[in-house]
C-alpha cells in the first residue's frame, strides 16, 4: 500500500511540473526577450540528449560504432533534410562498424 | 476539417515511430528490472500508467529497492523531471486559450520524445487549430509503447535476456540528430547546440538528469547572447543606435 502511495506521489509531483506552465499560460505571459530566449530551448536540448547518449561517461575506449554512426547521421541530415534516410544510414552505420570493429 | 485534424494526429503519431524503436528497449527492461526488484506487476504498471517518466521510473527501482524514505523518493522525482519545466514552459504560447482539460492532458502526456517531435508545430511555422492533434498523436503513440513495453517486459522480460544488448536504443540519439539539423540554419541556433553539447560532456559528473537541465540553460544562453550580438552589429553597422 505504502509503494502505491508514494507511486501516487511521483505522480501528482510529475504531473505538476509538467501542467503548472500552461495552467499560468493565460493569466500570464513572460518577457519578450524571455520567449526570444526559448527559441533555443529544442535545440540546445536535443543536443544536451544526443552528445552523452553517444558518448556515455566513464567510457575507457571511445565508443567508435557510435561516432560513426552519429556522423554517418549528421552528414545524411546536412545533405537531404530528411528524417528517415537519416535514421536508417545512422543504424545501419552503427551496426556494420559494431558488427566489423 | 475533421480530416485535417485526423491526419495531423496520424503524422505525429508516425513522426515517433522512430523514438518508440528507440523507447521499446527501455520499456521493456523497466518492467523486466521492475519485477526482478520486487514489485508487483500492479505496481509495475502503475508506475508506467499514472508517473509515465522513463527516467524518474528507473531511479525510482533503485530507491525502491534501497529501501529508501518516500521523500527522497519524491525529491529525486522532483529534480529528475525538472526538465519539463523547461519543455512546458517553451510550449506554453502555444497553447495559450485552450480548454483546461486538454491543457492537463497533454501535460501528462508530456516527454522528451514528444517535446522533440512536435516543438517545431509550436514555433512560427505551425498551426494553432491543428497542431495539439499533432501533438496528441505524438503522445498517445508514446503513451501506448510505453505501457505495452513496460507490460511485456514485466511478463516476459527474462525469456529475451539479450534484448539490452541489440543497440536498438541508439536509434533515439540518432534520430535527434535528424530532428535537430534543421535547426541549425543560423550561427545563434548553431551556438546554441554546439554548446549545450560541450556542456553536456562537462556535467556528465551530474546526477538525475541535472547535467541535461543545465546544459540546455548553457545551449539557450549562449545562443541568445550570439542573437543579440548579431542584432547589435547590424545596428552599428546600419548607422543607428543599438
Amino acid at each position: 500500500m505504502k509503494t502505491y502511495l508514494v507511486i501516487g506521489g511521483m505522480a501528482l509531483i510529475t504531473f505538476l511540473i509538467r501542467y503548472t506552465m500552461f495552467a499560468v499560460a493565460d493569466r500570464f505571459s513572460f518577457p519578450r526577450w524571455f520567449e526570444e530566449a526559448l527559441r533555443f530551448v529544442p535545440p540546445a536540448v536535443l543536443t544536451a540528449i544526443i552528445v552523452p547518449s553517444v558518448l556515455p561517461a566513464g567510457g575507457e575506449t571511445l565508443p567508435v560504432p557510435q561516432l560513426a554512426g552519429a556522423l554517418a547521421a549528421l552528414l545524411v541530415g546536412i545533405r537531404t533534410r530528411s528524417l528517415l534516410p537519416v535514421i536508417l544510414t545512422g543504424m545501419t552505420v552503427f551496426w556494420l562498424v559494431r558488427w566489423f570493429w | 476539417m475533421a480530416s485535417l485534424k485526423k491526419r495531423e494526429f496520424l503524422a505525429g503519431a508516425r513522426d515517433t515511430v522512430p523514438l518508440i524503436v528507440g523507447a521499446l528497449p527501455f520499456g521493456i527492461i523497466f518492467g523486466t528490472l521492475a519485477v526482478k526488484n520486487g514489485l508487483s506487476l500492479g505496481q509495475t504498471m502503475a508506475l508506467s500508467l499514472v508517473v509515465f517518466a522513463g527516467s524518474a521510473q528507473f531511479i525510482a527501482l533503485g530507491l525502491f529497492a534501497a529501501g529508501a524514505a518516500p521523500g527522497v523518493v519524491l525529491l529525486t522525482t522532483f529534480v529528475v523531471n525538472l526538465r519539463h519545466l523547461l519543455y512546458s514552459a517553451t510550449l506554453a504560447p502555444g497553447v495559450r486559450g485552450l480548454p483546461g482539460p486538454l491543457k492537463a492532458l497533454m501535460a501528462f502526456l508530456l516527454t522528451d520524445e514528444t517535446f522533440a517531435v512536435a516543438a517545431p508545430r509550436y514555433g512560427d511555422g505551425g498551426d494553432p487549430d491543428t497542431r495539439h492533434y499533432y501533438y496528441l498523436g505524438s503522445a498517445l503513440a508514446m503513451y501506448g509503447n510505453w505501457q505495452a513495453a513496460s507490460l511485456a517486459g514485466a511478463l516476459f522480460g527474462n525469456l529475451i535476456p539479450g534484448a539490452a544488448q541489440w543497440g536498438l536504443d541508439f536509434a533515439m540519439p540518432v534520430t535527434f540528430i535528424g530532428m535537430l539539423v534543421p535547426y541549425l540554419r543560423n550561427p545563434s541556433m548553431l551556438t546554441a547546440a554546439v554548446a549545450a553539447g560541450a556542456a553536456a560532456l562537462a556535467a556528465q559528473g551530474l546526477p538525475h538528469k541535472l547535467g541535461l537541465v543545465a546544459a540546455a540553460a548553457v545551449g539557450v544562453a549562449a545562443g541568445f547572447a550570439v542573437k543579440l550580438f548579431c542584432a547589435y552589429r547590424r545596428g552599428v553597422r546600419e548607422g543607428g543606435a543599438p
